[in-house]
Order: C-alpha cells, then structure tokens, then sequence
C-alpha cells in the first residue's frame, strides 16, 4: 500500500467524526454552567407558607402579606363589590376561571375565594410582572366610568376586577393568581399550603 | 528611538499594525459632523471601562449590601460620587452617540454593498450594549433597578412553552433577588465587555478591510493614482485623529456640563424612583425604562396583546439587522436618493423620537392611541423602502467626492 496518496475520503471522515465528537463533547461541558443558573437548593426552600392575621382588616381594605418574596393581597369585600362581580362577566376575557393553572379549585368559584368576602391574591401582574394598585373606587376620573373597582398596572395599564379577574383589551392574558391557602382560624390564614384540600 | 522600533518590528507587526490602521488607512477627504460619533463612541467605550472598574472596588453585588454600597460610593468614597456620574453619564451619552452614528448609516447607506458586515457587527454591538446597559441598571437595586428588570425578564415569559423556565432560569429565583443580582454583575463586568470589545475589533477590522463609506457614498477605492493610493483619500492619521480630537474636546465639554450640573438629567438619565431600595412588594406608581430604551418600550404598551407586544418590540430591533436586504436601491447616499425615501427616512426618526416621548406618559387613552400610530409609521419605514427602494427615482451619483 502506497503511503503517498492522499485518501480524502478518509480524511474528511476523520475530520468530520473529530468534529462531531468534540462538538458533543462541548455540549457536554457547557451543561453544569447553564444548570448553575436554575435556582439554588436554598432558593428552593425559602418559599415557606406565612400566616396573616386578618382580624383587623375591615370591609373594602386590602393587606399584603410577603409570600416567596411576592406580594400577597388579601382584602375583605364588601358586599356591594361582590355584587359588581357578575355583572362584569361580558367584559372579562375569563370570567368563569375556566383556566385552572391561575387558582386552585377550592377557588373555581365566582368570588374565587374559599370564603366569599375574602380575596387572597398573588399581587403579580400576569402581563410583566409589576405589582397593580388596589382601586377600589366606583367610576374614577383616570379609570373611567365603567370602573367597578379593582385592581390597575400602572405599568401597562391592566385591569382587573374585584375578583383578580382580566378585562378583555388588556395585555395582561390571564386572571391574577390565588395562591394555595386555608383558614387556620376564623381570622388567620396560611398562604403557601392548601390544608389537604386540592 | 527608531532602533527600539525596529527590535520590536522584528518581533511583533507594530509598524505594520500603525500603517494599516491610522497612517496609510485612506479615508474619504470629505467627511462632516456626522463622522465624529464613530471615535466618540469608542471613546466612551474606554471611559465607561475605566470608570467601571474604579466603581467594582467599592461596590457589593449582594441584596443585602448593593443599595448600601451605592451610597457609600456617592457620600464617603474620595470622588466616589464623581466616579458614579462619570459611569452614568457615559452611559446616556454612550446611546446618543451610537444613535447619532447609527442614524449617519442611515443616511449615507453605509450598511450597503459591501459594507453589510460592518453594519451587522454594529447591530450586534448595539444589542450587547442594550444588555450592558439594562444589567447595569439592576446594580444599585433601588425601585427602579428592581422593577424595570422585573418587567424586562417577564418579556422572556412570552416566549410559548418555554417562557416560564427561560425567566426562571434568567432569574435563578422565583422573583428578581440576590442570585439574580450577582450573575448580572458578573455579566456586566466580564462577559458583556468582553463581548464588546471583541465587536468593536471585528467592526473596525470589517471596516477598514473595505474602506469607509462617505457622504457622497461613492467608493474612493475606484480612482486611484499612480502609487495605489484613493485621489480622494487622506490617510487617517494625522488628518483625522486631529479632526476628532476637536470633537472629543467638543463632546466632553457637553459630557462635563452633564456630570457636574445635571447628573440625574431630570430624572431621565437616574430616574427619581431608583433612589428608594428596591421593595419586591411595591411597584412604583409611575413605571418607565431610562430614555434609551423607551421608543421600543412605547412599541411594547402599543399593543394590547403579551406575546405581540413582545413579538413587535423585538421586530423593531430585528428588521434593522435586515437593513442592508430591506433597500434595494443602488444608491448609497441621501444626497442623490429619491425624495421618498428622504420623507420616509424623516417620518421614521420622528417616529423614533415621539415613541421614545410617549413611553415617558403615563398611559391614558390617547397615549396609547399615538403608540399605535407612531408604532405603525415606525415599522411603516421598513416596508415603504422595501417597496419603494427597488425602482427608486434617484439623481446621478457623482465619479468623485464632492466638497
């Protein structure tokens, strides 16, 4: 066999597999640096449940309590504001709760709370994520004359109802969150677990 | 002198590097105003290096401390404060000058054959330094820092399938928190400069391996004389070095005049709110990016929809690294272009700068009715030049450069 001949068949294949498998090899390595990007062992556990008192909060006022660093609303309804909450149905981009990653099914209801009058709700804008005010006020200068009473993004202007749940025409796409949570007492509740209930 | 030079010749291409670069790099003899922002976009490179690096030895990328330190830099380090407005001055005035050179592109067609690659490595630059820029803002970790990052990650979270692990993933948290603080530092001292600097290189090396475009946009490189050399070509050094240092001078003046007198720029440049810590439970009232990034955010609050906001605010970014392929007319230069093209190139740095005004407003109806308007004349250029570009009716482009 002569020596002198290039075989470039054999040498594109080499070069090629070489490639191919220095390639996988990179692939390899570059894993434990984008894994060390998710969130730590320790941000993992930081997201205990918190309890809130919600004896001194009266009618039409709203609390926040901090749960996984984010802000908790609770607020007791009066009974004109739940009132207000089936009316607004035409205008509402899901007004039954019908999709069920935005609340547990113990708050598939049309309050979507456990107890009607109380509303606990992850105070995140589900557009980008900016905290909405509490606007509790009928028909406001900035907000309109429709303005039942809920919550506005000054961000990018979102709007929900009593209820946490989405106006149609707004960016944010989907009703504000009910995290898990159950009534210790008549007055505490614990936000981060569900009590057993699913 | 002339010794030490050739001992190091022998051993390294400094003479050599010198000619191709500055003493026999031919460039057009009639360049204007509009050719001072390349030099001076590379000099604010250098100051906000350099003004970086003095502001690390005092700052702490950690929740608890960053906010802290921040303060510490303004009241008790020796020039601290001095050190953070050079830092934050250069940064508005880094994105005027790159928006000023940008807009000289425009206007002469430098992003045309064959300099397609210089303009897709300076878009690439243009991208980092959004990314430089908002991972920077997260440092001092005031309300502003807080939330806009909070906003501009959820932007990820529109993605289909994958958005809620991208965020989570960026974030390394469930929320905006120290984990995400301290990889932004890290991004913002090393990676990111790094990345820069290695685009600028290939930008200049991509540039004077065709030669530079100019206001005429005929190419020199046609008419040379006897020895090789462009008729209408000086070499860049000293002509030019010396024409932008005028315009360095110029420019500082400006930037000084910023520092000293009016370093928070009315709350554009530092806005008020980033003087409260961050609070992850409260957003502030009145949410607006810095000014450099508003005419992309007004784009964004156009659009009553998540995914096609987002979708549109990163179009308006995208299509200009299609520019080069989007005009299709020959003619390089708005001097010798039609006068369509010359109304719609003013409609869209109109548009450019009214978005930016409106992303400021708060948002009430009528606000988010001119978004959409500008939104449209906005992305209107891309497609009136696409159409109108092929079979434009343009004047006759001179053999030489003109004065």
């Amino acid at each position: 066999m002569s020596t002198d001949v290039v075989d470039k068949d054999k040498r594109r294949f080499l070069t090629a597999a070489t490639s191919v498998v220095g390639a996988v090899g990179a692939g390899f390595v570059a894993v434990p640096f984008i894994a060390s990007w998710m969130p730590s062992e320790r941000a993992k556990n930081a997201g205990a449940p918190v309890e809130a008192d919600i004896s001194k909060l009266e009618e039409g006022r709203m609390m926040i309590v901090e749960w996984q660093s984010k802000p908790v609303w609770i607020v007791r309804r009066s009974r004109q504001m739940l009132d207000s909450l089936p009316k607004l149905n035409d205008n509402l981009r899901d007004p039954a709760s019908e999709n069920a990653d935005q609340q547990p099914e113990y708050a598939q209801n049309e309050t979507r709370s456990r107890k009607p009058e109380i509303l606990v709700l992850v105070g995140i804008c589900t557009h980008l994520g900016c905290s909405p005010s509490y606007r509790p006020e009928i028909a406001p200068a900035d907000l309109g004359d429709d303005w039942m009473g809920g919550f506005f993004c000054p961000c990018h202007s979102s709007k929900f109802d009593m209820a946490g749940r989405v106006y149609t025409g707004v960016p944010a796409p989907t009703n504000l969150p009910v995290p898990p949570h159950y009534y210790l007492t008549e007055n505490t509740i614990l936000v981060g677990e569900d009590g057993g209930a699913a | 002198m002339g010794k030490l030079i050739g001992w190091i010749d022998d051993r390294f291409p400094l003479m050599k590097m010198w000619n191709e670069h500055l003493a026999e790099y031919y460039a057009p003899k009639n360049f204007n105003f509009w050719y001072f922002f390349g030099s001076l976009a590379l000099m604010v490179l250098v100051i906000q290096i350099i003004s970086g690096i003095f502001l690390t030895m005092h700052y702490k990328p950690d929740a608890e401390l960053a906010f802290a330190s921040v303060e510490y830099i303004m009241r008790d380090v020796p020039y601290g404060w001095l050190i953070r407005y050079i830092h934050s001055t250069g940064a508005t005035a880094f994105f005027i000058v790159v928006y000023l050179h940008m807009l000289r592109g425009l206007m002469y067609g430098s992003y045309k054959k064959p300099r397609e690659l210089i303009w897709l490595f300076g878009m690439f630059i243009y991208l980092a330094l959004m990314a430089e820029a908002f991972m920077g803002y997260l440092l001092p970790w005031g309300q502003m820092s807080y939330w806009g990052a909070q906003v501009i990650i959820s932007l990820f979270g529109a993605i289909p399938v994958i958005g809620d692990d991208l965020t989570l993933w960026i974030r390394g948290d469930f929320v905006i928190s120290d984990a995400t603080l301290n990889r932004f530092f890290a991004l913002h001292v090393i990676a990111l400069p790094l990345v820069l600097i290695f685009l600028v290189v290939a930008h200049i090396l991509a540039l004077h391996e065709v030669g530079s475009n100019n206001p005429d946009g005929v190419e020199i490189k046609k008419n040379k004389d006897e020895n090789g050399i462009p008729l209408d070509g000086i070499p860049f050094h000293p002509y030019y070095t010396v024409k932008d240092i005028v315009g360095v001078v110029v420019f500082l003046f400006f930037f000084a005049t910023v520092m000293f007198f009016f370093p928070d720029g009315g709350g554009y440049f530092l806005e008020h709110a980033n003087f409260i810590a961050s609070d992850p439970l409260k957003t502030p009232e009145h949410i607006a990016p810095v000014w450099y990034f508003t005419p992309f955010y007004a784009i964004l609050r156009a659009v009553p929809d998540k995914l096609m906001g987002v979708g549109a605010m990163g179009a308006a970014i995208v299509l200009l690294f299609f520019m080069p392929w989007i005009d299709r007319c020959k003619v390089k230069s708005i001097r010798y272009r039609s006068n369509i093209y010359k109304i719609n190139l003013a409609v869209f740095v109109v548009s450019f700068v009214v978005l930016g005004w409106l992303a400021m407003q708060p948002v009430t109806s009528t606000i988010t009715m001119l978004s959409q308007v500008f939104s449209l004349l906005y992305f209107g250029f891309f497609v009136v030049l696409f159409i109108t570009s092929k079979n434009e009716d343009t004047k006759p482009v001179p053999d030489r450069v003109t004065e």
